[in-house]
């Protein structure tokens, strides 16, 4: 069990660096606290497997250092940072049995065979395997493997963290209900700190206290879900993490005044124009409703999903998507938009100006 | 899956049984007519039964070409197999040296059989050869063409030069499609490199391993024209395997009842032993 932390770690697959984009990740740092459960979220490309390898130690970052417990461990292999890493696709050892695989890692560190036991048997009842440990592991379901995987993982005591990367994407959906459960539960009963990476939302969200959301090779925001959905601080951050995303507008500061379509509306905070290429205003469409003032819009459409209705509509600069009641009445035609002014926020070059 | 019975589906297969039956089983029942039969020339033919298979089966002849045949082919299993699965792991992954060593690789494959052959009887000839002048100039007694160990040693080495690249392509293909997933599990799982081989890439190569065993195994047990043109089963009949014992039957002493049912055992065994070996390597796949 440790404390991991990650100080100015980038990492670059070619061997000189010309521009942003040649950086895989670029100036990650990431304090995750003893036996947390923290998710790194964003979309495919964007970093989150090449950060989770580096702190595995299968590769060795350009720049930055790696430290478990406050000690720098950059330079050790993946055996002497003692950690366990599950991957997307179910790694298991064909020819052995689902007992020999789950012994496989403590035998490689020559532990007594009577301990081997007692500690499979504990892993295998926590997974539901006990009944297939004599069975060859080949013949295994894909959830059947994964849990074999983690299994192995799970085996040493003593490992710093667990990591996993993707491991529910070959998972059928309503097995991947029943194995996050089974994550989360073993999270609470083992305590000890995982790290999963994924760029699916509500596996992030339902697994992690901790979210961190990646862009670009960049930490765009860490915090609770909560967090994210409420206050985020880039964009990105709004866009990918609700369903649907924040609506995002151009907008003008003077002033003290944000100016969106030529109407002035009020922001969760007073701001003052600094130098920004651009400047936007963003509002979850959870935090919009209709009135008889404020931003004109023209509503195109409306989809009941049965809990509430996506209302699409078209303003002057942009398309606005707004979620109201099931029960509510939906103007059609011309109509005003007013925004919660807690929950409304500007961004400054897709920050969050505060 | 429920299958549908429909018996007129069987119409479906005549084409190809029309075709299999032109370039396989025709040219073969030639080859039954004979053995079953003798024949003075001028078409005439006299039943004989089942005497010809007698006489192959207990002929001392047969026994001492088709043990010396096993003999051969075990020997190039045992060199080609793990030579073959050890210069595919050494082989580069990435980089300028893969297209390198793919192409040094299939060029042995590439030459014609007869070719090899005089390529290595010149090679290995004692006086002027490079190997044999060699070999003697370094204290060796050597000579292909009169001693039957020198005669062995050489035609094994020609075999092994030329067809240990089919299996470290074969081998190759098998290690570059592990995914890289299984390295890094076990690297993390703290495998040593030989449990990485034995856990990990033998059985992923279980499969191709099976093709080029079965490969090698039929191609080295019909071998014919490099022995042939290297040593002409000879010193004496020391490396006349079956296929040359075989044309010298048929041909030179034109024997064609015997010649007839020998082909038909020797085709028999291929047939068996490649089905039994077949079926051994992929009894436990379709267990699980």
């Amino acid at each position: 069990m440790a404390k991991v932390t990650l100080k100015g770690l980038s990492h670059s697959y070619l061997k000189t660096q010309s521009s942003d984009a040649d950086w895989a990740i670029r100036g990650v740092d990431i304090d995750w606290n003893d036996g947390g459960a923290y998710a790194l979220l964003g979309p495919s490309g964007c970093g989150k497997t090449t950060l989770l390898n580096i702190i595995s130690g299968l590769i060795k970052p350009t720049k930055g250092d790696i430290l478990f417990d406050d000690k720098v461990i950059s330079g050790l292999n993946p055996v002497e940072r003692n950690i366990a890493q599950i991957f997307q696709f179910p790694v298991i050892y064909d020819t052995m049995t689902v007992y020999d695989n789950l012994a496989f890692p403590l035998r490689n560190r020559k532990i007594p065979e009577e301990e081997i036991k007692v500690k499979v048997h504990e892993i295998a009842e926590m997974l539901e395997l006990s009944s297939t440990l004599n069975n060859r592991a080949s013949g295994l379901t894909a959830d059947g493997k994964q849990k074999i995987s983690l299994g192995r993982g799970l085996v040493r005591s003593d490992v710093n963290a667990i990591m996993f990367d993707e491991p529910l994407t070959v998972i059928d959906p309503h097995l991947k209900w029943i194995l996050r459960s089974k994550l989360k539960e073993l999270h609470q009963k083992i305590n000890r700190t995982m790290i999963y990476v994924t760029h699916d939302q509500t596996e992030a969200l339902t697994f992690a206290d901790q979210v961190v959301v990646m862009h670009e090779g960049q930490i765009v925001q860490t915090g609770t879900p909560v967090d994210l959905f409420e206050k985020p601080k880039h964009t990105f951050v709004g866009y990918f993490i609700g369903s649907p995303g924040m609506n995002v507008l151009p907008c003008q500061i003077k002033g003290n005044d944000v100016i969106v379509n030529g109407k002035k509306i009020e922001t969760h905070k007073q701001i003052k124009k600094s130098n920004f290429n651009k400047t936007e205003v963003g509002v979850r469409p959870e935090f919009i409703s209709f009135s008889n003032e404020g931003i004109p819009v023209k509503v195109l459409s409306v989809s009941n999903t049965g809990r509430h209705k996506i209302v699409d509509t078209e303003s002057e600069t942009g398309k606005i998507k707004i979620i109201a009641k099931s029960n509510e009445n939906v103007p059609s035609g011309s109509a005003f938009l007013k925004f919660k002014k807690e929950y409304t926020y500007t961004y400054g070059d897709s920050w969050i100006i505060e | 899956m429920n299958k549908t019975v429909n018996q007129k589906a069987w119409f479906f297969v005549i084409p190809v049984f029309v075709l299999v039956a032109f370039n396989a089983i025709i040219p073969l029942m030639t080859v039954v007519n004979y053995a079953f039969q003798e024949t003075f020339g001028n078409n005439v033919f006299m039943w004989e039964g089942t005497r010809w298979f007698k006489q192959i089966m207990l002929s001392e002849r047969f026994h001492a070409s088709l043990g010396r045949q096993f003999l051969f082919t075990f020997i190039i299993l045992f060199i080609q197999i793990p030579l073959g699965i050890a210069i595919a792991l050494t082989m580069p992954k990435e980089g300028i040296g893969v297209p390198i060593c793919l192409v040094l690789m299939s060029m042995p494959l590439l030459i014609p059989w007869n070719v090899v052959g005089a390529m290595w009887n010149i090679f290995a000839l004692p006086d002027i050869g490079f190997l044999g002048h060699s070999l003697n100039a370094l204290g060796f007694d050597y000579n292909f063409t009169q001693q039957i160990g020198d005669a062995w040693f050489t035609t094994i080495l020609m075999d092994v030069w030329h067809w240990t690249s089919l299996v470290v392509l074969l081998s190759y293909a098998g290690l570059r499609s592990i995914q890289p997933a299984y390295y890094q599990a076990a690297e993390i799982d703290g495998a040593s490199r030989w449990a990485i081989f034995t856990k990990i890439e033998l059985p992923k190569m279980k499969k191709v391993l099976t093709i080029a065993i079965l490969l090698r195994f039929m191609d080295s047990f019909m071998i014919y024209t490099e022995p042939f043109v290297l040593t002409g089963g000879g010193p004496g009949n020391a490396t006349a395997f079956l296929s040359i014992d075989l044309v010298k039957m048929a041909l030179g002493q034109f024997d064609l009842g015997p010649a007839a049912a020998m082909s038909l055992i020797y085709f028999f065994i291929v047939l068996l032993v490649c089905w039994v070996f077949y079926t051994l390597m992929m009894r436990n796949e379709e267990k699980s």
